[in-house]
């Protein structure tokens, strides 16, 4: 596994990367990482902007965001969490291996996190062709289409704010519902069986799950859905950008262009998903949990 | 351009006669240039071709308003009217765009900051020289497009883009707004580079406390692109959605608050007039120590009032919003950190007179530049104090009292600090003496210009005209006549100095080392430097001071300064 670059090569290594203004290979990765640090930062005021309206709008219009954010999909926010929080290890442990010196160790943490990256760009592509095959979209596109109650009909995701285990069933089992419905609640179309089988309803003694969405849909619902394409959206973008770079990586690192006197690069881009995973960490709260 | 090939080239060449500009003469070696000097230098050229387009607007603007109804853009009828008025609004739309992302937001920093920063600091180049290129190039290809949009359809919004006026116009502010994008990005990337460098690339010796004071400006510059420029980035990003996609986070017609966007663009364009004048204040700190041959007086009273400038000018947005609806408390707190900007300012103001105050005062063209700095942002500093009390700001609110106290401060704070250092340091980019006597004609010329120009503004604006109109009512014709005379005299000005700076290059005489007497490195090299910046690097004794003149005598055969040799601060070897 391990790989040992003789000391005379590392530093030759580290010499052959030092331009001529600095004055030691220490200096330049010095200056190399406060410049990344600082470039994070922008980074982080870029995401600012997004946070602010999110905490705008969650302020003056709170039950846009208790009604919409329930349209989220909840369990596929979670994988997701949990792939970019194990990606965040893997590229962790990839710069201690390149610390070490260790080459192969590199190249497979590397090649972990771009997987980590790439699954999560799938999960989350596949959720956003979910949304658009509901209509669920930003601002003007928003147009899913409306139940009688006017809610959105789409599948509630994300709350489960009355559980009914199995319904008595039959017209009995219904018109429960309907009279929740008139007590303000409204009934999502998830817990409505396809018309062609039958009466809307549930078919008596089978175990259901029925999720209803306590909330009548408030007037621009689309503001939500627009800050979540945009935050989401451009965090995807950087998390794209994140499995570009890591990809060059992989090639330098099978290369072996890297050393423990030499590793800026991995190091540099190891703070960068760094903060990548940690954007992701207050989105996921802020958007599907939070209602 | 390998490092390897930079680190080579010296050393194939006599370093006797070869200098920055003469090291490598191929159009190529200067387009893609490693070389801090060089992307100076370019940076010099563009930004002022992008001032020369701005200033032809700003004379079609005032031309237009010699005469109530206005001499270029007027038409019989409602409907001719309006197309005519919109030619106009899109003139100053397009004047104020340019100055502002173009002009005053890089042209110091970038032309006269990357010249002079590592040299001030004793190194050999900025921490990341690629960076400092890709920064040039955004800067270049989003002022293209910008440009560009201007031809498709130029922007009539203003150069604030409010919304939703900005959402529902026919003008290209998409292609705008990308172009200004970009020029933001290169305006972080410079502000990175010179806190990096700053931070990372101080050789041996040379403390926070010995930097000159340009550098103090040139950080808490930085400080803010880096800080601030993000904010403008995803704003422009938002408005642009807007009008592609119909996002709606800005348009009141989907439920967005037209209110927000003016925080965000505020958030970053409050801030960004203090990227525009904390570098012109720090020339101002080099200038008048040199010229009045006196130590500079409260230094780390002024290198702190620059951050203290920063800082606060985070906090202070709102008060471009009193009159928009915002609530009466944050109003009042708005307006208590507005004041509070004026604390730092002042600070610096009256450091510089006590630097002046029994000093041996030279008039050269650059204190003449620093004389003139000092009267007319004042001025223009003053009335923003006028601006930033509440009762007063909702008489003066969008009147032309707004635009005159804002060409006060950035024509007469960012640009006559600009022109201040380019006549200081121009001996040392270019290795050549201008007409003194022309220059301190033009000087004169300029500062009355300004004066005439937007004194009369401030009237105008007190006694009730709103900016931005194309037209006017008669009892104003005075004051706006005199305020176009005072743009053409500013336009002469120019057109001077262009004339005896270009006669300069080619007839100029040779400039010796150390022209004006100053203390800081970069007049230890030669004029111009070579490629690497100094011959030997520089050491930077116990006792290095940027601003103790004692050991320098001038030398009138070689029409410089030279070290005696007694006091040398700097340590043995400086001038070897």
């Amino acid at each position: 596994m391990t790989e040992t670059v003789s000391i005379g090569k590392q530093h030759d290594l580290a010499q052959r990367h030092l331009a001529h203004h600095f004055d030691t290979p220490q200096q330049q990765f010095d200056a190399g990482k406060l410049g990344m640090w600082l470039f994070l930062s922008t980074e982080l005021l870029l995401f600012s902007g997004l946070f602010c309206a999110y905490a705008v709008y969650r302020a003056l219009h709170p039950e846009i965001f208790r009604y919409a954010g329930q349209y989220l999909d909840m369990p596929s926010g979670l994988a997701n969490t949990l792939i970019l929080l194990t990606s965040g290890l893997t590229m962790a442990l990839a710069v201690r291996f390149a610390q070490l010196g260790r080459r192969i160790g590199l190249v497979v943490c590397l090649f972990l996190t771009i997987c980590g990256g790439l699954g999560f760009l799938g999960l989350h592509g596949y959720e956003y062709f979910t949304n658009y095959r509901e209509k669920l979209l930003w601002g003007l596109n928003y147009n899913p289409s409306h139940g009688p109650h006017g809610q959105a009909i789409a599948p509630i995701r994300s709350l489960t704010p009355l559980t009914v285990r199995s319904l008595p069933g039959g017209v009995g089992g219904w018109a429960s519902l309907k009279a929740l419905g008139r007590q303000g609640f409204i009934v999502s179309h998830s817990a409505i069986a396809p018309a062609a089988s039958g009466p809307p309803g549930i078919a008596a003694g089978q175990r259901h799950t029925v999720r209803l969405a306590p909330y009548a849909q408030p007037a621009n619902v689309q503001l939500f859905f627009s800050i979540y394409y945009l935050m989401t959206g451009l965090h995807s973008l950087h998390v794209l950008i994140g499995v570009i770079l890591m990809t060059w990586l992989l090639f330098r690192a099978w290369r072996g262009d890297f050393s423990p006197r030499y590793y800026t690069p991995v190091d540099l881009i190891g703070l960068y998903w760094g903060i990548v995973d940690m954007i992701w960490m207050f989105l996921f709260p802020l958007l599907y949990l939070l209602h | 351009m390998t490092t390897a090939a930079v680190t080579t080239l010296p050393a194939r060449r006599s370093q006797v006669t070869d200098n920055y500009l003469t090291q490598d003469r191929r159009l190529r070696s200067w387009l893609f240039t490693l070389d801090h000097k060089r992307i100076g230098v370019l940076y010099l050229a563009t930004s002022l071709l992008a001032m020369l387009i701005g200033g032809l607007l700003a004379m079609v603007i005032r031309t237009q308003l010699l005469v109530p109804q206005g001499l270029i853009f007027h038409g019989h009828g409602n409907a001719a009217a309006y197309a005519a008025y919109k030619h106009y609004n899109q003139i100053f739309t397009l004047h104020g765009i340019i100055m502002v992302f173009m002009v005053l937001i890089p042209i110091i920093p970038g032309a006269l900051g990357n010249f002079v920063l590592p040299l001030m600091l004793g190194a050999k180049d900025v921490a990341f020289p690629r960076l400092n290129l890709m920064s040039f190039w955004l800067y270049v290809g989003g002022a293209v497009l910008a440009i560009a949009s201007t031809v498709a359809g130029a922007v009539d919004t203003g150069w604030t883009f409010y919304t939703p006026f900005s959402i529902h116009t026919e003008t290209y502010v998409v292609v705008m707004l990308l172009g200004i994008f970009l020029i933001g990005f290169s305006s972080i990337f410079t502000g990175l580079n010179f806190i990096v460098t700053i931070h990372k690339l101080r050789p041996p010796g040379m403390t926070w406390f010995r930097m000159p004071l340009f550098l103090w400006g040139i950080y808490a510059t930085s400080i803010i692109q880096v800080a601030a420029t993000p904010v403008v980035g995803v704003t422009l990003v938002l408005l642009c959605l807007e009008r592609i996609m119909g996002i709606g986070i800005f348009n009141p017609a989907l439920g967005g608050n037209p209110v927000l966007f003016q925080d965000f663009f505020w958030f970053y364009s409050h801030p960004a007039v203090y990227i525009m004048i904390l570098p012109a204040m720090g020339i101002i700190s080099e200038i008048v120590p040199v010229f009045s041959r006196k130590h500079i007086f409260g230094y780390s009273f002024i290198a702190m009032s620059s951050l203290a400038i920063a800082l606060i000018g985070f906090l202070v947005w709102g008060h471009h919003m009193f009159v928009n609806g915002q609530s009466a408390e944050l109003d009042a707190i708005f307006s208590f950190l507005t004041f509070l900007v004026a604390v730092p300012s002042a600070v610096k103001v009256f450091n510089w007179l006590a630097t002046m105050y029994k000093g041996a005062i030279v008039l050269d063209t650059p204190m003449l530049y620093a004389l003139s700095f000092l009267i007319l942002f004042t001025i223009g500093g003053l009335t923003g104090v006028i601006l930033g009390a509440l009762a007063t700001n909702v008489v003066l609110h969008d009147t032309y009292f707004v635009v005159g106290h804002f060409h006060l401060v950035m024509m007469g704070g960012t640009i006559i600090g600009f022109i201040g250092g380019l006549h200081y340091w121009w001996p040392k980019m270019f290795g050549r003496m201008y007409n003194e006597t022309l220059a301190r004609i033009a000087c004169v010329l300029l500062f009355f210009g300004i004066a005439i120009t937007f004194v009369p503004q401030l009237i105008v604006g007190a006694e009730g005209m709103p900016r931005r109109y194309a037209h006017y009512l008669p009892m104003y014709q005075p004051y706006m006549v005199a305020s176009s005379i005072g743009a053409y005299l500013q336009l002469a000005a120019f057109i001077l100095m262009t004339g005896y700076l270009v006669h300069s290059l080619v007839r100029g005489r040779k400039a010796p080392m150390n022209p004006w007497g100053g203390g800081s490195l970069e007049w230890t090299t030669a004029s111009p430097p070579p490629h690497d910046n100094f011959a030997h690097p520089p050491v930077i004794g116990e006792n290095y001071d940027p601003y103790d003149y004692r050991h320098l005598a001038y030398d009138p055969k070689i029409g410089g300064y030279v070290p005696t040799g007694i006091g040398d601060t700097c340590g043995a070897g400086k001038y070897s």
